[in-house]
This record gives C-alpha cells, structure tokens and sequence, in this order.
C-alpha cells in the first residue's frame, strides 16, 4: 500500500531537492571513486597519481598475509552466518511463538550486543574466553588459544542477536493461525514449521543472513581483542597495514572488498525478487 | 413447559437425538490466568448433528472450539470424541478439521496446494490426493481456480476453499468458527443454504460457532446457548425459541417482553401491578421469575372485546411503528411497555397512539424463565 503525494514540488523548491539528492549521492560515491581510480596509480604516496598501474593488485595477490585473512575472513563469515542463522531464527520462534518462563529476560538479553558498545563487548569476550581456558586447562588439562575458533565464535555471538531481530519482525506480522491451521491439518511440529512457517519466513532469513554476512565481514573491533597469532581476519590485517604506514595496496584491498560487497548484496535482491516472485503469482 | 432447574456441567443423555455419539463434553472448565473463558459445560453432540454454539462476543464460544480440536487445552474435564478421551492429544492426531474465522488460508500456496496439504501430510498416495482434491475443489464450486493463490480469490472463495480444505479429509466432525462472518449479507445466506445442504449430502457432524441467532436457527438441528463461559440451554431451535429457560436466553433469541413476576404457588405467578397468571413453574413459593412474551404472540385489541379465555393486560398505545409487513405497537401497561407485532393482515383494525386497549394472549404463548 502506498499514498500517493499529489503535491509536486515546483520551482525552486523543485531545484533545491534535486541538487539536494545530487550533493547526497556525491557525499557517497566520490569517495568510492577517489579510492578506485587511485588504486591504479602509480605512485609509491597514497593519493598521488602517476601513471596507471596493476602494481598494486599484483601485489594483494601475491601477499601471503593478505590471502591468509581473506581465507579466514571468508571462512568465519561463512560458518558465522549460517550458525547464527539457524540459532537466531530459533531464538526468534522461541521468543515469538511460544511463552515460557524467563521469557521477558532472554527477550532483554537478545538486545544486548546491539546495544553495548563494540568495545565493550570485545573485552567481555576476551576475559570471557581466557577464564574460560584457565578453567578447562585446570580441570581437563587441555589447552586453547585464541585464534580462529574464539574469532568464530564471538562472531556468531553478535550475529545471533542481529538474525533473531530481523526474523522476529517478520514473524511478528506473520499469522499464528496459519501453523493452528497447518496443525488441524495433521501437520507434525516440524512440516508445520517446514511447510508453513519457514516460508512465510524465508525473506526474513535471508535477510538477517545476510546482515549477519555483513557485520562478520566488516567487524574490527571485537575480532581484533579476541584474535590470536597466526589469524586475522581482513579488515583486522588492513587496519594493521594502515598503523605501519599507509599503502597503495590498501587501495587496491579496499576496492577488492567493495566489489564483493557490491556482489552480495546485488546477488540478495536478485534472490529476494526471485522469492517474491514465486510466492506472489501463479 | 420444561423444568426450570439447570444441571450444568452434565451432558443430559435425554436430549441426544441420535443413537451415536459424536463429541462429549463434560464439565470442560477453561481459565485464562483469572478469566474463566468456559466454565464447566457440559455437551453431547450426536452423529451427523448440525450442532451451533451460540452466544454474545466474548463467551467462549471460540475457546469452547478449540478446545475440541485441541488448539488449546481444558483446565478441567474431559473431552471426547467418538468415545475417545482426547487428553492432551495435539491437533494434528485428532479425527476433526477446523474451518477458521479469518479462513486461515496458506498465502504461499495454491488453491490445489491448500486443499491438498491435509491429504499429504496423512501420506495419501499422489494419485487419490489428486482426484480428492478435484472433487473437494469441485464440490465447493471452484473448478478451474485451483492455481490461484488466496490472495487472487473473493472473501467468498477464499472461505470455499477453506471449507474444501477441510472437507478433502472426510473429517467426521467439522468445526466451524463464524465461518460466514466476513460476508455481506446476500453472500452470507447463499452459503448458509450451500452449507447446509453439503452438511446433509456427506453426513457430517458440524459444530458451527455463531453469534447470529437467525443463522443458528434457521441451519441448525440443535443449539448451544452460551454466556459468560456457561452452556445455558441446549435444545432444537424450536425449544430455544419457545420455551427458552432462562431470561438470557429469552432475550438474546429473538425479541422478547420479559415481565418480573413471583412464583405464588405450583400453578400461578403474580406480576407486578398484583394480576395473577396460570403458569407451572416447579419452583417453590416466591422465587422470582420472568414471564417471557414474544411480540408476535401478543394481540392489541379494544377492551370490549376481550374474551374471557384470554390472558390480558390493560394498557395504552404510547407507539405505532409501521414495518410494511407489520405494525408494532408499545403498549404501556402501567410498570412497563409491552412491544407487540401486528402483521400487517388486510382487515386488521390499526390503533392509535392514546388509544386504551388491552393486550391479551392465550396462555401457551408466555413461557417462564429465571433470571
Ligand atoms: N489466549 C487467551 N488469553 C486470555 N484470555 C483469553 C484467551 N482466549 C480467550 N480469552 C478470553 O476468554 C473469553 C472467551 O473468548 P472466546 O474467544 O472464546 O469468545 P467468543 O465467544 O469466541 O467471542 P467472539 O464472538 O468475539 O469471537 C474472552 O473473555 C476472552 O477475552
Ligand atoms: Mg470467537
């Protein structure tokens, strides 16, 4: 349902907003387009140009560094996304289908790592899993290290609550006595949620699946406090990069990392308008 | 007339008409933290029964459904079905089908998709599934719309399908709940008379929530009245009508006078302006009572010419309202004004507002209810 604005704005209003949209737009994009046109300079200075140049390129794909975190980045946001998926479509059922007690607190809790600063929660991760080891290796004598795992799994810890929000809104205007209905008509729990549910679901899913995507690829902060040596993740070895002095190669990363992002999302809306498309019409 | 006494909470075998049963409640109690949504009713409903619930907004009447198809548990007592005690047992392993208020159709699914869900869910071959689904979608009149998704379908379609949906189960029972209730009018009664009609043809036990009094009298074989969680009456419609039990249910079936009164001894009850009437009531020596008197029952007439085998009340026309087929007048008869309904008969003398007159009736037209 849309309402229709039957006022158009004239004259100089009409200028004012269009340039308006136009300084906007700028604000976003000349950026973009000064990091990748510079990306090809030639030039050793960040932000000076000199004759083009793949140099740079050349020198991203042949960083062993570089490839080790792209490789741990893409394989934290992977596993991150669908874990916190399933887990965050769970808490989401839980929270909105279902009333049980302790309900209101977890319902509380889901909000926190949204809430709480990165910072924060990045040394509560920290202390979280140090305790954590000193207790396993004084009982079971097994020791764990930061790294990989406690990246994966403090990743999956915000993603949770990032999924179950955008899940819960789109189960909150789903109707209930659809699965009473699926139910009467002898569906199990499970074909009731498989059959009747999910789908109606699914753009929500998706949607917090690839916000989870996102936020694990992008995320510094809390990865950086809960990293070990021998694995970081990409934005966490370009953020190093930058405190070493700033490089052309940099430039080159960051339009790699634009054009993947770029990918996704593009890659979302044409799955999404395949989905809607198949359950609108015939 | 019927005893006055309720026994609530029992299904009173001596009103089942038919030799199976179908559904029995006993003593069903439901509470919602401090409301009691349904307070210990009791309910039998026979075999191949149009069964109707009846009652205002808020009675119970859905709670009392969903109970049965196991939407939502009793606090007390017991329900069962064909002689099963159903317990905790979940919908989906119960012999009933649902036809919900807002039809509760599934938007991503076809109209074919919908019929046909129940039928795979209980693992019928794809073969039978797809010729039930013909017939179901058939009998319900949509042959040719079966890819249509609900949102693509009218209010009376859509609750078609519904209805199909149900019906490609062969349920034994079928709940419906204000399954007509979003129709206009027009819609509404061709469906009541579709509806009926199927009901008779598959032989199935329906139980029909309603608010609608002319529905439930018009569709159904026997009818439940409810209010504030209680079962108040049970009986054929005609029953309810005529001989309602309580003032209720008097009030709430069609329009009604109701006069207080108190109980004088077995055979007579005084009004209040002191005019002793001839009515067994079974109640003893000054219970107070209603006398209930349907408009249409009730005659206006010049005072002369009341005969003595009539029961009257003295009064004066303070209102005529002419209705094209009727002519309903308000007599006041001192404490009261009786609302009486003159069909509109050629030959019939009309009265005048002022006019003294005297309203009479023979004594099987009142009926006597508690309050
Ligand atoms: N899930 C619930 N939680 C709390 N109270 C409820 C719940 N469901 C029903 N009730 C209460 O129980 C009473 C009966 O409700 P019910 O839905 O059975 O009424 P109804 O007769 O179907 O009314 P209507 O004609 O408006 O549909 C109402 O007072 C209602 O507020
Ligand atoms: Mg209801």
């Amino acid at each position: 349902m849309s309402v229709q604005s039957t006022a158009r704005p004239r004259g100089g209003a009409r200028w004012l907003l269009a340039g308006h949209a136009w300084l906007v737009y700028a604000f976003f994009y000349i950026p973009i387009i000064v990091l990748f046109v510079y990306s090809f300079s030639g030039s050793r200075l960040v932000g000076q140009w000199e004759a083009p140049t793949l140099e740079w390129y050349r020198e991203v794909f042949e960083n062993d560094n570089i490839q080790r975190s792209v490789w741990v980045s893409v394989r934290v946001a992977f596993f991150s996304t669908i874990i916190s998926t399933v887990l965050g479509t769970m808490s989401a059922l839980a929270l909105e289908r279902f009333r049980w007690r302790g309900r209101r607190v977890f319902d509380a809790l889901l909000y926190m790592p949204l809430i709480i600063p990165d910072v924060t929660m990045a040394v509560m991760m920290l202390v979280f899993f140090v305790q954590a080891f000193d207790i396993i290796d004084s009982i079971f004598g097994t020791q764990f290290l930061l790294g990989f795992n406690t990246i994966l799994l403090s990743h999956i810890a915000f993603n949770i609550s990032f999924v179950a929000i955008v899940v819960r809104a789109r189960l909150a205007s789903s109707d209930p006595t659809l699965e009473e209905a699926a139910a009467d008509l002898y569906a199990s729990r499970w074909q009731c949620f498989r059959r009747v549910t999910l789908p109606q679901i699914m753009p929500g899913v998706l949607a917090g699946a690839l916000l989870a995507l996102t936020v694990s690829l992008d995320d510094v902060v809390i990865t950086s406090f809960v990293t070990g040596p021998g694995s970081t993740t990409l934005p966490v070895y370009v953020f190093g990069l930058i405190k070493r002095g700033l490089s052309p190669a940099i430039n080159a990363v960051s339009v790699l990392m634009l054009v993947v992002s770029m990918a996704l999302i593009f890659g979302s809306l044409l799955l999404q308008r395949v989905i809607s498309r198949e359950s609108s019409l015939d | 007339m019927g005893e006055l006494t309720e026994t609530p909470g029992r299904a009173d075998d001596a009103e089942v008409p038919r030799p199976v049963e179908s559904v029995r409640l006993e003593s069903v109690t439901k509470r919602f933290d401090t409301v009691i949504a349904v307070d210990s009713v009791g309910l039998s409903i026979g075999e191949g029964e149009f069964f109707s619930l009846l009652g205002p907004s808020g009675c119970g009447k859905t709670t009392t459904l969903r109970m049965i198809a196991g939407l939502e548990f009793p606090t007390e007592g017991s329900i069962r079905i064909h002689g099963e005690e159903m317990g905790l047992r979940p919908p989906n392993k119960r012999p009933v089908n649902t036809v919900f208020q807002n039809y509760a159709l599934f938007p991503h699914m076809s109209v074919a998709q919908n019929v046909s869900f129940g039928l795979e869910m209980r693992k019928v071959a794809k073969a039978e599934r797809t010729q039930r689904v013909a017939q179901a979608i058939a009998l319900v009149q949509l042959t040719g719309m079966e890819n249509r998704k609900p949102a693509a379908l009218s209010g009376g379609q859509q609750q078609r399908v519904a209805l199909a949906r149900a019906l490609v189960n062969r349920p034994r029972v079928l709940l419906l709940d204000e399954p007509l209730g979003a129709l206009d009018l027009k819609l509404r009664q061709e469906m009541q008379s579709e509806l009926k009609a199927l009901q008779q043809q598959v032989g199935l036990t329906f139980v029909y929530v309603t608010h609608d009094q002319e529905e439930a009298l018009t569709m159904s074989d026997r009818i439940g009245v409810m209010n504030q969680g209680h079962l108040l009456q049970v009986g054929p419609p005609e029953e309810i009508y005529e001989q309602p039990l309580t003032r209720f249910v008097a009030d709430f079936i069609g329009r009604t006078n109701l006069l207080d009164a108190t109980v004088e001894s077995a055979e007579i009850v005084c009004l209040a302006n002191g005019d002793r009437l001839p009515a067994a009531s079974g109640l003893p020596a000054g219970a107070k009572v209603s006398v209930s008197l349907r408009p249409e029952r009730l005659a206006v007439r010049p005072r002369d010419s009341v005969s003595p085998d009539m029961l009257a009340l003295e009064g004066e026309v303070d209102r005529v309202t002419y209705m094209g087929n009727a002519v309903v007048y308000g007599v006041k008869v001192g404490w009261m004004t009786i609302e009486v309904r003159q069909e509109n008969e050629p030959g019939t003398v009309r009265h005048e507002v002022g006019d003294e007159v005297s309203v009479t009736w023979v004594p099987e037209a009142m009926s006597l209810v508690v309050a």
